[in-house]
Order: structure tokens, then sequence, then C-alpha cells
């Protein structure tokens, strides 16, 4: 595939000029850059190794040593945090991709050659949001088990429809375009309008629908994670976090309300940043 | 200047947009007259200012990001570019009306073509709804509707383009304004169908005793319609001269390209003329004349000063060098 | 004559479409019945108004749609007959420039890839040759090299026909359908395209079918005319024929509706009344008939037979027979 065909050059300045004008965006986009460093560079971050605590040292509130306290197991707060981004991160790209693949693959198919297959497809991505919220997730976690790679799955599944959806309006408005005819009337095949034409062409789209998804599988996992269905402990993850904090938050306030602000910001941020691009990539993608 | 029957005369008009840093040059300094009863045609490539010149009369640029930098409209006496918000409103639609290329972004597509006609009639002639109703079925008559008091009940998109546009002249010409603009009337329309909105419009100009700028990128239409024609080219008119002399004696080196570069109905050419080029980026227009930059016939002061309209013979002016010799009073 | 490249005979195309909510099968007969047959090294210029079918001829033509019936004869082959594999090999001999030349260009594709696309599928070039010879064919249609490897965004509207221009011929081809290549440019660039596409005629020996509803440019460059009016050729002939003495009553009207350059000459009053009809629900008999200021009794029952009425003059009117 074409590796400049994302986006033409003098559309990545355009795209640029106006992000920077949209301060929101621009908030969301540094809360995004923040997140992604501290996950990357967290082994050199964290004071602390993330698992090891002192028991002497059990739910200290935020002092020098420890600058967010420690948790009921003496831990350091602030390098489970930081480490926690990192599980985060992991799981956001792992699941996101899954859904972006599959759900572009599915939607592609659909939108473009219709008919029963479309129906087919389509019906099974209405089945699939058919279950309210979070509950897909829950149910997928129900019949493979909890743990890191079945937390992945289900919140990769869960959301494959909205790419497909997205993948398969823009498919099916691109085809009736000349320039599909133009590459019929030279010969291309199926695959070749696929993945040199139409994909290329739906690009901005699913940018945008991978940094929104962003911040909804992050709350997903950590949702998962809190009703004790996803990461399992010990391992620094800041929804099993949260729920732990949750037989402290009258003694120690402090651990909740750190993480409940940590998934909020980062939630926050992808939503901020996903909202300005789809603004500056393409104003007419807003509903 | 100034004469007894000039209804409309435009003097040094410049019009600007200012969009991403840039500022371009749409208007940059038209002149030219209207006279009672007169069809003036404006010809041109896309984007060399014709709508642009339209709008600023009747003050309907969008600010931001237009602006009308300098200039004078006089119409029946008086500067237009002076008048309050509220004067000028009174004008639109009643004194000088204006007909589109395509009616449907003119009709309101969610109302009866009936009830914007007597939205219209009955804002600028102060009468009541029956009234207006009934001037309304008349005016759709006179452009020829068959069966105007069903077309009164339809929504635009249930006519065809040929009809809408008969609406909208119908409309338009409801108050018997003294000048309609009419942008690229036709270019929508088939050429069978075109012949019938310009029969029509030549028909409603004597009865309703209307002036006409014609906007058209249609020598065809040109030749047809027009009195007195301007050659506009990159913001400026490059050349005026009655219907006639134009077509039989074009001057200015762009006219005469334009001319040699369309394909004929009536004679045959092996191949034809073409102007070197494209039409320049108004943001960043050529020096000097602004055509020398794809002019056969340019020489030395041709990219350093603009050449000023020279009158070659009566009524016919020129803004080339080439002839700035030959003018009495330049 | 030459001996014909395309044969076309009966050529039917009916789209589908669904009116209100209890589903009544209706069609829009987009082409209903249409003869022709272009011999090599011919223009053949189609001519009509807007929505009378020209568009779905041209597709029909390259396979792009498939007919509703009809057959269409290509060097000898019936292409209803033939298999995907072989279809797939035909389009390297027949192309089309298409009206749009924003849309009808990937706006993700270099103009490398998109003139060398066609000669990659085709097999007529490896990677290293292809950028090379679309260089060459770049200069052939008054682009330059250095166009390589820029998108279509960059590029005015003639120099982006220009480019779809190079695409039709990259493979080399026999025929080409022209669908109103020059209606959406100025007229300077209109003339600029046209000379290009008479020079390349020559150059690389092509055959066009050559579709617009601007009669000058039709005039300029075809050898034949067809006339269309709602899915039907109504008249077709040698252009200076057709042009000086139009016979059936809509090309004379039709003929006497454009402008003329003429400022003196003041148009003779044979104005065509009223709109087409809908190609949903077109008239019986001739399909002409309630515009038709000669029509006779028999034509709103009888549809007139498409027949020469003399060398290379063919019409359908009850009129000539
Ligand atoms: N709202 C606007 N913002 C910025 N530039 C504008 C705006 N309206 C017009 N222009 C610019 O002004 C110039 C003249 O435009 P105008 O619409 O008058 O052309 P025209 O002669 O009517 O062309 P056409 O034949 O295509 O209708 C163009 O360069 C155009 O890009
Ligand atoms: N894919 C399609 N589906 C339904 N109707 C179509 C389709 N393509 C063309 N038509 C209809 O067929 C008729 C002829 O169209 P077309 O060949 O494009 O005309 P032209 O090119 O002469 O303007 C029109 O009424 C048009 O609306
Ligand atoms: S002034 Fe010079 S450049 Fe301009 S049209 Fe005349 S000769 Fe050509
Ligand atoms: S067949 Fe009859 S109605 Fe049709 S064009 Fe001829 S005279 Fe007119
Ligand atoms: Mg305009
Ligand atoms: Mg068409």
């Amino acid at each position: 595939m074409n590796e400049k065909g994302i986006l033409k050059t003098g559309q990545i300045a355009e795209v640029w000029r106006r992000l920077r004008r949209n301060r929101a965006a621009i908030v969301g986009g540094v809360i995004v850059l923040l997140f992604v460093f501290i996950a990357i560079f967290a082994p050199w971050l964290s004071p602390y190794p993330p698992n090891e605590g002192e028991l002497t040292k059990r739910l200290k509130p935020p002092c020098r040593e420890h600058l967010l306290g420690t948790d009921p197991l003496g831990r350091d707060l602030l390098s489970r945090v930081i480490y926690g981004a990192r599980i985060s991160l992991q799981v956001q790209i792992i699941s996101v991709s899954i859904a972006l693949v599959v759900g572009t693959l599915l939607g592609m198919i659909g939108g473009y050659y219709g008919g029963r297959l479309d129906n087919l497809i389509m019906r099974l991505m209405d089945i699939l949001l058919a279950f309210p919220g979070i509950f897909l997730a829950i149910s997928i976690i129900a019949v493979l088990g909890p743990g890191l790679t079945n937390l992945m799955l289900a919140a990769g599944i869960y959301s494959i429809p909205q790419f497909a959806r997205i993948v398969r309006g823009s498919v099916i408005s691109l085809k009736e375009k000349e320039f599909i005819e133009a590459a019929r009337a030279v010969g291309e095949g199926d695959i070749d309008i696929l993945f040199r034409y139409l994909l290329p062409n739906s690009m901005a789209p699913i940018i945008v629908q991978t940094t929104l998804r962003m911040a909804t599988v992050l709350l997903t996992a950590s949702g998962l994670s809190f009703l004790g269905l996803g990461v399992q402990p010990p391992t620094a993850e800041w929804g099993a976090m949260l729920s732990n904090a949750r037989a402290y938050l009258i003694t120690a306030p402090h651990v909740a309300t750190v993480l409940g602000l940590a998934i909020m910001l980062v939630v926050m941020g992808f939503n901020l940043f996903g909202d300005g691009l789809r603004d500056s990539l393409d104003p007419r993608l807003r509903e | 200047m100034g004469k007894e029957n000039t209804l409309l005369s435009i003097k040094n008009l410049r019009t600007h947009f200012y969009s991403r840093g840039h500022t371009i040059y749409a208007l940059d300094g038209v002149s030219f007259e209207i006279e009672k009863g007169m069809t003036f045609g404006l010809v041109g490539e896309t984007g060399c200012g014709k709508s642009v010149t339209a709008l600023s009369i009747l003050r309907l640029i969008p600010y931001p990001p237009g602006k009308i930098v300098q200039g004078e409209i006089h119409f029946k006496g008086r500067n237009l570019l002076r008048l309050s918000e509220e004067e000028i409103r009174s004008i639109r639609g009643k004194e000088i009306s204006m007909i589109f290329q395509e009616p449907m972004t003119s009709l309101n597509p969610v109302f009866r073509i009936g009830d914007q006609m007597m939205e219209v009639i009955m804002l600028h002639q102060k009468v009541g709804k029956p009234v207006a109703y009934e001037r309304a079925v008349e005016m759709l008559e006179r452009v020829h509707m068959p069966d105007a008091r069903k077309i009164m009940r339809q929504f635009p998109h249930q006519l065809s383009g040929g009809m809408r546009q008969r609406a909208m002249i119908a409309m338009e010409l409801s108050c018997r304004p003294y000048l309609l603009i009419a942008d690229e009337p036709t270019t929508a329309l088939d050429v069978t169908i075109q012949a019938q909105i310009l029969r029509l419009l030549k028909e409603m100009k004597k009865e309703f005793d209307t002036s006409i700028l014609l906007i058209t990128h249609d020598l065809g239409v040109i030749a047809e319609m027009c009195d007195r024609v301007g050659v506009m080219y990159a913001g400026s008119i490059v050349e005026e001269a009655s219907v006639e002399d134009i077509f039989k004696d074009p001057k200015h080196p762009y006219t005469r390209g334009l001319w040699g570069a369309i394909p004929r109905m009536e004679e045959e050419k092996e191949t034809l003329s073409v102007i070197p080029g494209m039409v320049p980026d108004l943001s960043q227009p050529p020096t000097g004349c602004k055509f020398h930059p794809r002019c056969t016939f340019r020489f030395e002061p041709c990219d350093r000063f603009v050449p000023p309209p020279a009158e070659v013979s009566e009524g016919h002016f020129v803004a080339c060098f080439l002839y700035q010799g030959k003018d009495g009073n330049g | 004559m030459a001996e014909s490249l395309l044969e076309v005979r009966g050529l039917k195309k009916y789209f589908p479409i669904q009116k209100g909510w209890w589903k009544e099968r209706l069609y829009i007969r987009a082409v209903d019945g249409v003869d022709l047959s272009i011999s090599r090294g011919e223009v053949l210029g189609l001519v009509g108004e807007s929505g009378c079918g020209k568009t779905t001829v041209g597709r029909l033509i390259l396979k792009l749609i498939e007919p509703t019936e009809g057959e269409i004869i290509f060097e000898g082959k019936d292409l209803s007959k033939l298999d995907k594999k072989e279809i797939h090999s035909l389009r390297r001999s027949f192309q089309i420039i298409f009206q749009d030349p924003f849309a009808s260009l990937n706006p993700r594709m270099t103009v490398a890839e998109i003139v060398g696309r066609p000669m990659e599928i085709h097999g007529l070039v490896d990677r290293y040759q292809r950028d090379e010879r679309v260089a060459q064919l770049l200069e052939s249609v008054g682009l330059q090299r250095e166009h390589l490897y820029r998108y279509p965004h960059e590029f005015s509207g003639g120099q982006r026909q220009r480019i779809g221009i190079a695409r039709a011929l990259a493979t080399k081809p026999k025929l080409i359908v022209a669908d109103e290549p020059t209606s959406a440019l100025d007229v300077s660039v209109q003339a600029q395209i046209l000379n290009l596409m008479k020079e390349l005629k020559e150059v690389f020996g092509l055959t066009y079918l050559f579709i617009s509803h601007n009669i000058g440019v039709i005039r300029h460059l075809s050898d034949r005319v067809g006339v269309m009016y709602l899915g039907k050729v109504v008249e077709m002939g040698k252009k200076k024929g057709l042009f000086q003495s139009p016979l059936h009553p809509y090309t004379k009207a039709l003929l006497a509706a454009v402008p003329t350059l003429d400022p003196k000459k003041k148009r003779e009053e044979v104005i065509l009344e009223g709109d087409v009809q809908s190609p949903i629900n077109p008239p019986r008999g001739c399909r002409f008939h309630p515009r038709c200021r000669y029509a006779l009794p028999r034509c709103p029952k009888e549809e007139p037979l498409f027949h020469f009425v003399e060398e290379d003059r063919s019409v359908a009117c009850h009129l000539y027979g």
C-alpha cells in the first residue's frame, strides 16, 4: 500500500493548522502524549518497584517519600499508578487494534459487496450493539474467563461494530465516485479497489474513531478489572486497584481519588483529542 | 458620465477576500455603466469575478471574509455603498433583483412556490394576501407557466430545472425592478430549455422595461441577448464595447484568444486557437497587465504598468498597451 | 468505409427503481434500443440533452454495467459471450475519459500510480520501467516529468483532465469513450484539451466515441454524429450532412436552439416547447411526439423505425417513410 497516501502533504499542514487553533484538542493531545510518555518510561519514572510493598507503611497519606502515599499493602501508589499507565496503554493498543483490523475488514467487505453478505455482517454487528454498554464485554469474559488476554479480546470485540459501521458508511459513499469506476475501467480487481482506493480514502474517519475508541476501551477495561473480571492482582491496573481501594474509601480516600482522577484524565484526553482531530480532518464527520 | 439615462454606474470597484492569511483580489478596479433598458453582458472564465461583481452591487458580499474596499456604485443617482443596511434591503428584490444559476439555491426548498412569491410581493408592494395571491398567479402566467394555480401549491423540487428558473424569474420580476441581475441563468439548463428561458428574459425585459446585467461564460448567449459587453479577466474589465463591435472586431489579446478558442457551430477549423497557460491565482495576481504571463503580444511596459482603458473607437474601450496610442482622450 | 471496430445492436439498459412503500417495480429506461457502429480511426459524436442516456451507452460499451438487452461486438467478438478473464484482458483495448476531472482521479494516489496502474495490471511494464513510461506519456499529454510524484489536488482542472487522458492512453487502447471530457472546463482550457485529443488521435491511431451535450464541441471533433433523445438514437449521419440538413424534427430544434456567435443573426423562432418527458414512462409511439411540431396522426401510436434514408444517414421518424 501507499504509505504517503494516508494524508496528502498539503493536507497535513492544513489539519495541523486547524488543530493548533483548537485549544481543547491541544489540551487533550498534551494529556495523551504525557500518558504515553509515562507508560513507555515507567521503569525510569517510578521511584519504587510497583509490586513490592512494606507492610509497615500501609495506607500512608502522601508524604515526601511517597508522594501519593501508599496502598493497603504498603506499595508506593505513585509507582503503581505509573506502571498502571503501562498496562492501560497495552490493553488499549491491543484491543483497539483487534477492533480496527476486524471492524475495518468487515465494514469494507459489507460496504463494497452489499447485498446478502452486507446484511449478514450488519445484523451481526447489530447483535453486538444490542447488548447495553459494558454488558457485552462482561458476557464475553463470562465465556472466555477472566485475565489480561481475555480482557483485551473482550474490549476489542466490543469495539468492532463501531469500526465496521463507520468504514462501511465511508465505503458506500466512496464506491459511487467516478474514480472507482475509473479503476474498474482499467481492470483493477476487487482486492486492489478495496485496499488501494477505498481504504486510503477512508483513513480520516478511521483515525478519528481509533482515537476516540482508545478512551472507551480504557474505560471498559478498567471497568471490567474493577469488577474483578479483567487484570488480576497483583498487577498494577487502574481498575483493579480502584476496586481494592474501595475497601479503604473512608480511611484512605486519596487512593481512590488518585486512581479515579488518572482514569478520568486519560479518557478525557483521548476524547478531546479525538474530537479535535475529527473537526480538523473533516468537519463533515461530525454527526 | 452621469448621463441622463444611466441607471447603474460602477466606478473603480475593488472587492477583496481575506482568508487564511491571503488576500484574494477578486475585483481590482471594475468600472462600467448600464443604461436604462439595456442588457449589459459580463463574460469571462471561472473565477474572474463576475459573480462577485453582482454580489457587490447588491452588497451581498459575505463579511468576513469579503469586503468592498474601494469604489462607487451609483444606482439612480444614489451611491449604494453609502446606504444603510435597511435602505439597501428595501432596494434588493424591489428595485434590483437577482436570479442565479441554480434556482434551488435561492428558492427555499421547504416553502411552496406560491408562499414564497406572495411573501416577496407583500413585503415590497405593501398589499394584503388576496391581492398578493392574484398578482403571483398573474406573474406565473406571464412567464408561461402552464396551470399557474397548481404551481403555486408546489414545492421547488417538484419542478424541473427550466420550470424552477421560470418561477424564479416570475418572482424576481413581480416587483418590476429597474435592474435584473442574472448570474448564469441558463448554465445548468439544456440548450432547448436555455432557448426558452432566454426568449422569456427578452420578452420580460420588453414588457417590464427592465435593464439586465447578464453574467455568463457562453459567448453565444452574449451574442443573442446583449447590447453591450464587458470582458472580464482576473478581476478587471479588459474590454468593453457594443455587442456588434466586440464580435466583429475584438481587440484585446485575451478577448481575441477567447473568441478563437470556441468551437463554433457555423464554421470549421482544424485546430482551435489556444491561450497558453492558466487563469492566474487571484491571491497572487500578476503585476502590470494581469494578462501578460499568457499574452503573446506583450512588450516592455506590460509587466510593470497597468494599462488604463482607452477608447479605440466610439464606445469601444480596451485596456491594453497595444492600443494606447490610438485614443483621443484616454 | 473502413472496417468497423465496434458494433452495437438493440442495446437496452433499464435501471430498476422502487416507488412508494408498496414497492411498485418501475424502470428507468435509460437506454432503450440503440444501434450504432464505429469504424477504426473514426470519431463518432453522441449528442443529446442531459439524461437522454449518453453516459449509460458509454458505460455499457465499456462493460462497466451489464446491458438489459442487446449486443456489443468489439473487433468481431460479442462481449456478452466472453468470460470474466477475456473481458479483463479486453479492458486494455477500450478506455474512458470522464467528465469530472476532480472526481475521476483517486486523491490518495500519485500521478505515477494513477497512470502507471493500468500498465501494471495488464503486465505491460515491470516496476522499474513504469515511471519512465508514465513520464513519457505525461509529456505527450502536455504535462511534465516533474509531475510524476504529485497528487491530483495539486493540479488545475485542465491538468487533471490531462492526467485522465494519460491514464486512458496507458494501455495503448484502440477505442476511447470520452464522456463529456471538457464540460467541466473553461473555454480556453477546453480548447487546449480538444486540440490535444485531436492530436493524440493521429499519433496513437485512436478511435473515439465522443459524448457531449455541447454541439459546437461535437461538431469540432466528430466525423459522424448520433443524436439521442430519451434513450434512443433518433438520427445519425456524417457530420457535414447532418449539421447542414438535419432531418429529424428533434435534431432541427436542437441545432436551432444553439445560440450563434453572430449578434446580427437573430434566431428564427423554432424554439422547442415543453420539457423532456420522463424516461420512466416515455411517451408511446414516437417519444418526441408531445413536443413535435410536425407530428402526424400515427406518431403517438406507432414507433418509428430507425432506418437508412440516404447513404449513411439514418432517421427514426414517420416523416421519412
Ligand atoms: N466567499 C469567498 N471567499 C473567498 N474568496 C472568494 C469568495 N467568493 C469569491 N471569491 C473569489 O473571488 C474570485 C471571483 O469569484 P467569482 O465567484 O466572482 O467568479 P465568477 O467569475 O463568477 O466565476 P464562475 O464563472 O465560476 O461563476 C475568485 O477568485 C473566488 O475564489
Ligand atoms: N445507476 C443508475 N441508477 C438509476 N438510474 C440511472 C443510473 N444511471 C443513469 N440513470 C438514469 O438513466 C438516465 C440516463 O442517464 P445518463 O446516461 O447518465 O444520461 P446522460 O449522460 O445523457 O446525461 C437518466 O434518467 C438517469 O437518471
Ligand atoms: S497590455 Fe501587454 S500584456 Fe496586456 S494584453 Fe496588452 S499587450 Fe498583452
Ligand atoms: S415520428 Fe412523428 S412525432 Fe416523431 S419526430 Fe417524426 S413527425 Fe415528429
Ligand atoms: Mg459565478
Ligand atoms: Mg452524462
